[in-house]
């Protein structure tokens, strides 16, 4: 198997400020194969992508491409030396012509003019390869996403690329223009391109790759082929649990009584928009925790922007205290009593150049101010009382929010909203990022504030968070709340079961 | 990386990048003043406090509606415009051109509140293209940059507009106990700003939309709502700057009140310390970012420097200025 390679990348480590990104991260990838790269969030495969483009310099390891090994410092010279990538967030050049767009950088030259004829053919003739028959002279922002898509694959094959990394192809395609792009796969291997498959949709996987790699925390745990895999085992592989492993208490929440919960606050039924939430449904009660457990990319953060009206429900129904919920703008979900604490804290969440204090009145300020002026000592006050209870490790509320460390941060953003007296709270990724001590604490003010009757909707990457935290945990998968379990039946095999399979038959079983 | 590491890294270590950052355009100013008071004669005088004040005041009103626009991190290039449509309609109105009013205070009252007020829609106008289009505020103010000044042209037919109406061009050459009306208007403008950024909702809404739109969105500040009111009010200064300008002159000339205003504005509030990227703003700052520029352009003056060469030193300044902020904010 070892002269079949195409790549191999060995014992590579990439640190960023001292702080390990990748350790030992090996990769291979074999002519004409299609290789799946999978892991969580922050598990190094955006790294290990552009440490083999160039994009990032690697602190130590060996890359061997083709037979030679191969030392590039920027994403064109990999290009040019025939790795190719394909990222998320097509970056082609919209107002640009298709011809343009798939020779720009190699543009042909007769008598010193750019040669359009040939350059409209050769354009042509890689798109027909694809089954695409479109006029290449018009401006790419004229075609669809999949056709857009599709350029990016033929810019890529028009530079002689061996090797085509996609990551997260599929994310904006729609379910026939993902097979449009699995022939087109088929078909790179048959001519012997190969091909590294970044996704998070486990059915595709199997639908399109020979094999697949799978990391976690910077390190390559497991490669395999995907004929010889289950998808349960992807799953654990991923999140780093044996099924069989005993459970431990892993983290600071504590058995809840049950009487502390009421009645149903929110309830919301059929949610969909777009490709990315298709048919969610669940509720939460006064005083519960609910969990949201899920892959990346199973819709999560998707449904709790529908809840708090960032985004529009293109289809389904809520209701919050036994009425209608319809919120069009987060104001209106503020007004009605909700919080969220987004998961990407630095742009989403703080202002960073201002202090702890205005921070966390940013959302109470209104309410607190006399016909608009600020009543800055009842601000303070309230400011004092959440830095002693929330524990909020700063010199003082005058402290610029950007100093405090992350989960300082997250305390500072819990407060924002406990500071309006909220009834339902959304949480997404509560303690991601922050260090073990910050960690526990967060999580046992979660368990109090739900004893005093907060709804809190619990959205967690991390397993024993929602298995210890929740009271229900809702799993969702593609876009769909394939399962609900409550405290007793949440246990890992089950939810990496309905992580995994979905609807399938062991699941049904789980959830009796 | 602790919390105890991170708050020691900020305890008060001296950093001169932050200090300059901070206090660098007032230490010029003061320097520029001890200059003046040693080299050039007759400095030390009310008339020649007076003669800078009063070159500074329109573009201090205007910066000040600037610096509400730079902090929620856009930028109104259509303030020189629209002084030239308030500077032509307010002649317009207590001339009788338009309905013949007996009572002069009434017409110079309907003049300056109409005026003033038709600037005020047209910033609405802007903010409107902004929130509502998410067109970027540079090209939605360009939009009324180029039109403005077309619009007041037309609606004088290009002519120059000459009066001598004292009970209105009392804002451009009346005094109060031996200060100009101009200056005045300025000081007041200028502390119903810094108190109403320093104090008010509506202030801390437009620093946060400036620190971090998403933020400020997803924690119910209405940004579209605050954004609008916020090119209204840069409006409505350029409209009270127009007019003031003309009071000052006799006369109202479409093509040339308020040319070249809007750049004057975003170098006073750039050299006073507000962030141009939102999210930092002084509106003292702006006021003394203004009056350095004045005084050096009046050093250079009356040291016999050519004026064509103060423009080159006044650029300097600004990059400077500019240079120092990142510095401080690189440092920080």
């Amino acid at each position: 198997m070892d002269t079949d390679n195409l790549l191999s990348m060995t014992g590579i480590d990439k640190r960023f400020a001292g702080i390990p990104a990748l350790s030992a991260a090996a990769f291979t990838v074999a002519r004409g194969e299609v290789h799946a790269l999978i892991g969580q969030n922050g598990a190094g495969k955006s790294t290990l992508i552009k440490v083999l483009t160039g994009y990032h310099k690697r602190d130590t390891g060996d890359v061997t491409f083709d037979g030679k090994p191969f030392e590039v410092s920027s994403p064109q010279q990999a290009q040019a030396n025939g790795i190719s990538t394909i990222y998320q967030e097509i970056n082609l050049v919209p107002y640009r012509s298709l011809t343009e767009n798939i020779c720009l950088g190699r543009e042909k030259r007769r008598f010193g003019l750019l040669d359009w004829a040939s350059m409209h053919r050769e354009a042509e003739g890689l798109l027909q390869r694809f089954n695409i028959r479109v006029d290449v002279r018009r401006p790419l922002m004229e075609f669809n996403t999949a056709t857009q898509q599709m350029v990016a694959i033929a810019r890529a094959i028009g530079f002689s690329a061996k090797l085509v990394i996609m990551d997260e192809p599929t994310s904006s395609l729609d379910e026939r223009e993902v097979g449009v792009l699995f022939n087109v796969i088929r078909q790179l291997k048959q001519e012997g391109v190969s091909v590294v498959f970044v996704s998070h949709k486990l059915d595709e996987l199997y639908a399109v790759c020979d094999r697949v790699t799978i990391m976690r925390d910077g390190k390559t745990v497991k490669t395999a082929r995907m004929d010889k895999i289950e998808k349960i085992d992807l799953v654990s592989s991923m999140l780093g649990r044996s099924i069989e492993k005993a459970e431990g208490h892993a983290t600071a929440f504590t058995a809840r009584d049950e009487k502390n919960i009421g009645k149903i606050l929110l309830s919301a039924d059929n949610l969909a928009v777009g490709q990315i939430v298709q048919d969610v449904s669940f509720n939460i009660r006064s005083g519960e925790i609910a969990g949201f457990a899920g892959l990346l990319g199973a819709g999560r953060t998707e449904t709790a922007r529908l809840v708090f009206g960032i985004d529009r429900l293109k289809a389904g129904a809520m209701t919050y205290g036994g009425k209608t919920f319809e919120p069009r703008r987060p104001s209106d979900a503020i007004a009605a009593g909700l919080g969220f604490c987004t998961e990407d804290r630095k742009s989403e969440g703080i202002v960073p150049d201002m202090s702890v204090a205005e921070n966390m009145m940013l959302a109470l300020m209104p309410k607190l101010a006399k016909s608009g002026v600020i009543d800055e000592k009842a601000q303070r006050e309230i400011v004092e009382h959440f830095i002693r209870k929330l524990g909020i490790k700063c010199s003082g509320p005058d402290q610029k929010v950007r100093e405090l460390s992350g989960g300082n941060q997250q305390k500072v953003l819990l407060g924002r909203w406990l500071a309006m007296n909220p009834r339902l709270l959304i949480l997404d990724e509560p303690t991601r990022g922050i260090d073990v001590g910050a960690k526990g604490e967060i999580q046992s003010l979660i368990k109090s504030l739900a004893d005093q009757g907060l709804a809190v909707l619990m959205i967690s990457s991390e397993l024993e968070e929602v298995i210890e935290g929740a009271d229900r945990v809702f799993v969702l998968r593609d876009g769909i709340s394939v399962a609900e379990f409550d405290r007793a039946a949440a246990t890992e095999d089950a939810l990496m079961g309905a992580m995994a399979h979905g609807n399938a038959p062991v699941v049904e079983e789980a959830q009796i | 990386m602790t919390d105890t590491s991170q708050t020691a890294h900020t305890g008060k270590r001296f950093d001169p990048f932050d200090f300059l950052a901070r206090y660098g355009t007032l230490i010029a100013l003061v320097l520029l003043i001890l200059f003046n008071l040693a080299f050039t004669r007759n400095f030390a005088t009310i008339q020649t406090l007076n003669v800078n004040l009063t070159q500074v005041c329109t573009i201090v009103i205007v910066a000040v509606g600037m610096t509400l626009v730079i902090a929620t991190g856009g930028i109104d290039l259509s303030v020189g415009s629209l002084m030239a449509i308030s500077g032509a309609l307010a002649p317009m109105i207590f001339l009788g051109k338009i309905i013949p009013i007996d009572n002069v205070y009434l017409a110079v009252a309907a003049a300056m509140v109409v005026s003033i007020a038709v600037a005020g829609l047209f910033g609405l106008f802007n903010g409107w293209l902004i929130s509502a289009f998410r067109i970027q505020p540079i090209v939605a103010t360009l939009v009324l940059f180029i039109a403005g000044r077309g619009i007041a042209q037309v609606m004088t037919n290009g002519n120059l507009q000459t009066f001598r109406v004292p009970q209105f061009q009392f804002i451009g050459l009346g005094r109060v106990l031996g200060i100009p009306v101009q200056v005045i208007l300025m000081a007041l403008i200028v502390l119903a700003a810094a108190w109403m950024l320093k104090r008010t909702v509506f202030g801390r809404q437009i620093i946060a939309i400036g620190g971090n739109e998403r933020a400020a969105e997803l924690s119910g500040i209405a940004v579209a709502k605050v954004k609008l009111l916020v090119y209204a009010i840069s409006g409505l200064c350029a409209g009270l700057a127009g007019l003031v300008v003309i009071a000052i002159n006799s006369s109202s000339d479409a093509n040339l009140v308020g040319l070249g205003m809007e750049l004057d504005a975003i170098a006073a509030v750039a050299v006073g310390g507000t962030l141009l990227s939102g999210g930092k703003a002084t509106i003292i700052g702006t006021l003394i970012g203004a009056m350095t520029i004045q005084l050096v352009r009046y050093t250079l003056l009356a040291n016999g420097v050519p004026d064509a060469a103060a423009l080159v030193v006044k650029a300097a300044i600004i990059i400077l200025a500019v240079w120092i902020q990142q510095q401080g904010r690189a440092h920080a």
